[in-house]
């Protein structure tokens, strides 16, 4: 079943007529992903890769029976593009964007909230790789065959750090339920713990590796939850011990700005939870194969 | 993206914020043609750089005659000012900005700041201002008071009154201090700001609230439409190889080992740096390629990181989604090729067209040395660097 991306989900992409959007919705088809259509304003009525276009999501939905949007859309259209899918009732939308104002974000954020939980949409991202049920289907820009089906979930703020988790444990025989990218902004749609939340609740997900990095109160916030409500065990990497303060690194969230936001720190309040973490980045894979292997014995 | 203080003061006051009077300066004649300008008998001359601790560091006076602001502007320009705030080549100076001196009687901290807890624009306020407030959370961390702003609503006026009266303010102070947080609101939010921070925010001993300090700084992401605040970017106060890296699409920060790391991805590139370092040797560099990289900007990549001459080696670290190994290794190739390479460059490709990618090097009959995983690749970088003698 997995989470996020099940065989019944059925998926538009906004922005598809875009370079971008197009050769990513092309790829997912061709994996397999069930994309019913597309949404570009001007573009309705028209065809691409199959699939119809629309000029509204609510359109979208109403002739498709669409449940989630996975968005292509240019930074500067970006936050209104995750609102209408919100307002017209997608109940799982994935931004790919990087670039979105941090305003934006936080507009977005309050407006998520006008919804009562029964409609209520999640967003994974901005500024993230995306989602992968593999075996199923996924909404992103990741090499769908570097994963291979299986029972451990992935999180990450970073989209190639996920993929060398996914890697490493594919070398040791270690499948994933799902892999989701939540992303590099500082205001990001879902956290951590979110997922770490639909993970414990998954019936086919039996651990999770959690990627994080320095910055921002996210992964303390999960350690506490994991502490207090988490029985599956948890793997960790937290990258950028080398990293200096008050520089970003790259994502727009990654930047040691407060204490227990260095690498150093997030390690010591994870470890604090109970969480295992892998002692460098190459030990990801092994040290998920480890804690398996307690469980499998105990 | 920072801004200087002169600058931070005019947006301010354009909202409503007090601030004292002053003028800018080029040159030190200019300093003092400002302080005749001016007038009055007492004038505080602030060195321009994008760094706190300015003070303690000497970059900022008080003058008691015309004469005494010059011969301070002279001994400032074109230094090198370090601070507790800057690495140790420090910030050039080469704006001054020259103020009336004002009559303080109380000092107060004020600080807009982006909550990613609350992803929230949070206002951080305290009675006992003019210290950093790193120091002020360390040393008197009672007196710091904090509020949220919801997005929906903006500031309200009730907000503003109880943090006004919670510094102990008394008073016409209480509506200035309403009037100046609806102002640093109102600035944060219409100029896509991530930091407004007034400190000094100062009584004087009339009684009135003046800005005595002030620091704002920017969302890139927004600067598409704000191209007033783009306007305000001073290449001066950047590091040379990083704003140039940034032209091309490249996010580099200078570090001071002798591993150069050209990477795909932030957290891939932190946790390539990890692993150098765990492998006993150190980074030069952060540098992300970015997405759907071209040979060229690759070849741009090598470039970079060659402009640091305490690079010593080189390590390629590639998993590529939205990249494709066959273009990363031709521009490995092209790169080699082109600048006429003379240390040892690592590679290690992984993801979409790693095949292919592979090939391009093998076929290059290049002396590279290749990785299949990232534990291989950081090795093989740190054993590869030329022995230095003992």
């Amino acid at each position: 079943m997995a989470i996020l991306i099940t065989e019944k989900t059925r998926i538009i992409v906004q922005g598809m007529s875009g370079r971008i959007g197009q050769f990513h919705a092309a790829d997912m088809i061709k994996n397999g992903t069930n994309v019913v259509g597309g949404v570009t304003p001007g573009k309705g009525g028209g065809s691409l890769l199959d699939r119809p276009l629309f000029n509204t999501v609510r359109e979208a939905v109403e002739a498709t029976g669409a449940d989630a949007s996975l968005i292509f859309v240019p930074p500067p259209f970006a936050a209104d593009a995750i609102m209408e899918a919100a307002d017209a009732g997608i109940r799982t939308a994935v931004c790919v964007t990087d670039g979105l104002p941090s305003q934006d974000m936080m507009r977005v954020k309050r407006f998520l909230r006008r919804y009562p939980e029964s409609r209520k949409m999640r967003l994974i991202g901005p500024n993230c790789a995306g989602v992968i049920s593999p075996g199923v289907g996924f909404m992103g820009i990741m090499p769908p065959h570097i994963y291979m089906k299986g029972r451990v979930g992935i999180i990450g703020r970073s989209g190639t750090l996920g993929y060398e988790a996914a890697s490493q444990m594919k070398a040791l025989g270690i499948g994933v339920s799902t892999s989701v990218g939540i992303g590099g902004d500082p205001v990001n749609g879902s956290s951590f713990r979110d997922i770490l939340e639909l993970f414990q609740a998954d019936p086919e997900t039996d651990a999770v590796m959690m990627i994080g990095e320095i910055g921002g109160p996210q992964e303390a916030e999960a350690a506490a939850w994991v502490a207090r409500h988490m029985t599956k065990p948890v793997v960790a990497y937290i990258a950028g011990l080398s990293a200096p303060k008050g520089r970003k690194m790259g994502h727009a969230g990654a930047i040691i700005s407060a204490f227990g936001e260095s690498a150093q720190e997030k390690v010591e309040i994870l470890t604090a939870a109970g969480i295992t973490v892998a002692p460098n980045p190459s030990a990801m894979g092994e040290t998920m194969a480890r804690v398996l292997l307690r469980r499998a014995a105990a | 993206m920072d801004i200087h203080e002169y600058q931070a003061k005019e947006i301010l006051h354009r909202f409503g914020v007090p601030v004292p009077r002053g003028g800018l300066a080029y040159s030190p004649e200019q300093a003092a043609y400002r302080a005749r300008e001016l007038g009055g008998s007492a004038w505080v001359v602030k060195a321009q750089i994008h760094a706190g601790g300015r003070g303690e560091a000497g970059g900022v006076k008080l003058c008691r005659s015309v004469d005494e602001v010059q011969s301070f502007a002279a001994s400032l320009f074109g230094r090198q000012l370090v601070t507790r705030q800057t690495d140790a080549a420090g910030k050039g100076v080469y704006r001054l900005w020259i103020e009336a001196a004002s009559d303080i009687a109380r000092e107060l901290y004020l600080g807009f700041v982006l909550d990613r807890k609350s992803e929230r624009i949070m206002i951080v306020a305290s009675a006992h201002g003019g210290m950093e407030i790193e120091d002020l959370a360390e040393e008197d961390p009672a007196s710091l008071r904090r509020m949220t702003i919801d997005p929906a609503t903006g500031l309200l006026e009730y907000q503003a009154r109880e943090l006004a009266f919670g510094l102990g303010l008394t008073g016409g102070q209480v509506a200035q201090m309403v009037t100046i947080l609806k102002a640093c609101f109102e600035a944060y939010s219409q100029m896509d700001a991530t930091m407004v921070e007034i400190n000094p925010l100062v009584i004087t001993g009339a009684g009135d609230l003046v800005a005595l300090d002030a620091k704002m700084s920017f969302d890139t992401n927004a600067l598409y439409r704000r191209p007033e605040v783009a306007e305000l970017r001073d290449r001066s106060q950047e590091d040379p190889r990083e704003s140039t890296a940034g032209d091309h699409g490249l996010a580099y920060v200078g570090l001071t080992g002798d591993i150069g790391c050209i990477i795909n991805g932030a957290g891939l590139a932190m946790a390539t740096m990890d692993m150098i370092q765990l492998a006993g040797g150190q980074p030069a560099n952060f540098l992300d390629i970015g997405g759907g990289a071209s040979p060229e900007r690759v070849v741009r990549a090598f470039r970079t990181v060659l402009a640091d001459p305490e690079v010593s080696v080189i390590l390629v670290n590639i998993f590529a989604g939205i990249n494709r190994c066959d273009w990363v290794a031709e521009g490995v190739v092209k790169a080699y090729r082109e600048v006429g390479m003379t240390i040892p460059v690592v590679v290690r490709l992984a993801g979409t067209n790693v095949e292919a990618g592979q090939e391009i090097l093998r076929a290059s009959g290049l002396p590279l040395i290749t990785a299949d995983t990232l534990a291989e690749a950081a090795a093989r970088a740190v054993a590869a660097r030329p022995k230095l003698a003992a």
